[in-house]
């Protein structure tokens, strides 16, 4: 029986329930060689640890020089994004046992931005797509003494779209993406749809009109890639097939 | 200069041409956005493009499986294709302007759709202008010169 509390059980008992894994991380250390390497890491783990976990493993005991991004460590702040087993996920929200610990687990930077070092990205471009949709609530005329209300049919209308945590596994995981950088790319979409379908937001035209762009939502090839590897289980390519509907719709 | 380096630094010295003053450059990914990102591209080309690709995609399905079965399958098949029986057929206005259809409807589509695979992969300027050249001189010319032999198409040819 494997409790969580690990250290209440006898020592055997604990040794009992962890396996051995390879996390095999994809390298680059700018400071040494203009090379990127693969580097395997073999330790012993828990199988209900987290990939976060084995990260911290190897980083703490084995290779303090391993960089990577995470800060609240609990799928919230979206931070630890990285291509994990060839898909990109949460290191924090992916358990070892559910990604086949037998073989080795490759750990990969986000594909489309560059590489700074190891896992870590150079994440401007992804935020400057976001800044380019302004993503924050314009209303007109005088400010109101109470809240903006809003009924619950009008909060459900773009419900979906407000648990985005901006973690770029959407953006980093489309392909147009990866070929040009000038796609606005699915999570900057998303977070335009928050404010385009808000009730309260009066600038959904001039949205909408952003991203009539030629690097635009028409760029989108509906692959889904983005749905499937959005942590948060936005439906990203629904969004962002609704903002084209609005605009054919607001057209003609 | 790289490559240059690289053949001087000799096996005996081993050291690493990078160290922390002087990292390794960076690959940027492919034609990055920035702050000074080409922001308007206002009208509505890519929109009418797209709804181009789907309505004319729905008529092509109608237009291509028809033209198919008539040309291979039906009433004796590929045997009886021969000049007389598109002499027969383009008698006929309904198959004139059938045919006209498929042709704009099929070159127009096809093309856009190899615009959004240039626009897609190549990454750089001068590739794409080429490949667009190319590209639109080649959809041009084809319909020009369907069209021209459909309007122009003389039976008693010799």
């Amino acid at each position: 029986m494997a409790t969580p509390v690990l250290d209440k059980p006898a020592q055997d008992a604990t040794a009992s329930h962890l396996i051995t894994i390879t996390l095999r991380v994809r390298r680059f250390l700018p400071e040494v060689s203009d090379e990127v390497t693969w580097e395997d890491f073999a330790l012993e783990i828990d199988p209900k640890e987290r990939v976060l976990d084995a990260l911290h493993k190897v980083k703490w005991e084995m290779d303090g020089t391993l960089t990577f991004r995470r800060s609240c460590a609990h799928g919230i702040c979206g931070s630890d994004a990285m291509r994990i087993n060839g898909r990109n996920r949460l290191a924090c929200k992916t358990l070892i046992k559910d990604i086949n610990p037998e073989k080795p687990i490759t750990v990969e930077p986000i594909k489309g931005l560059a590489v700074l070092k190891d896992l870590v990205v150079d994440m401007e471009p992804f935020f400057q797509a976001y800044r380019d949709v302004m993503p924050f609530l314009v209303t007109k005329g005088n400010e109101p003494t109470r809240e903006r209300l809003q009924s619950a049919e009008d909060r459900e209308r773009f419900d979906d779209t407000t648990k985005c945590i901006l973690c770029a596994a959407c953006t980093s995981s489309c392909p147009v993406f990866w070929n040009d950088g000038q796609y606005f790319g699915p999570a900057a979409i998303v977070n335009a749809h928050r404010f385009i379908f808000d009730s309260r937001d009066e600038a959904g035209e001039q949205r909408l009109e952003i991203l009539n762009d030629k690097d635009g939502v028409w760029r989108c090839r509906t692959t889904f890639n983005c749905t499937d590897a959005c942590p948060r289980g936005i439906e990203v390519t629904k969004a962002i097939a609704e903002v084209k509907k609005a605009l054919i719709t607001r057209r003609y | 200069m790289s490559t240059e380096t690289n053949a001087a630094v000799g096996p005996v010295e081993g050291a690493s041409l990078y160290d922390v003053d002087h990292p390794a450059p960076i690959i940027e990914p492919p034609r990055q956005r920035t702050r000074k990102t080409p922001k308007s591209t206002r009208g509505n080309f890519e929109l009418a493009a797209w709804l181009f690709m789907r309505l004319s995609g729905v008529v092509l399905v109608v237009l291509v499986i028809g033209h198919l079965l008539i040309q291979l399958v039906l009433d004796g098949g590929v045997s009886k294709i021969g000049f007389a029986f598109v002499a027969g057929r383009w008698a006929s206005p309904f198959w004139q302007v059938w045919d006209l259809a498929m042709l704009w409807l099929a070159m127009l589509h096809g093309s856009n759709g190899l615009r959004t695979v240039i626009n897609d992969y190549a990454e750089r300027a001068g590739t794409r202008l080429w490949l667009k050249g190319l590209l639109y001189t080649a959809t041009v010319f084809t319909i020009l010169l369907g069209t021209l032999v459909i309007f122009t198409f003389d039976p008693n040819i010799r």
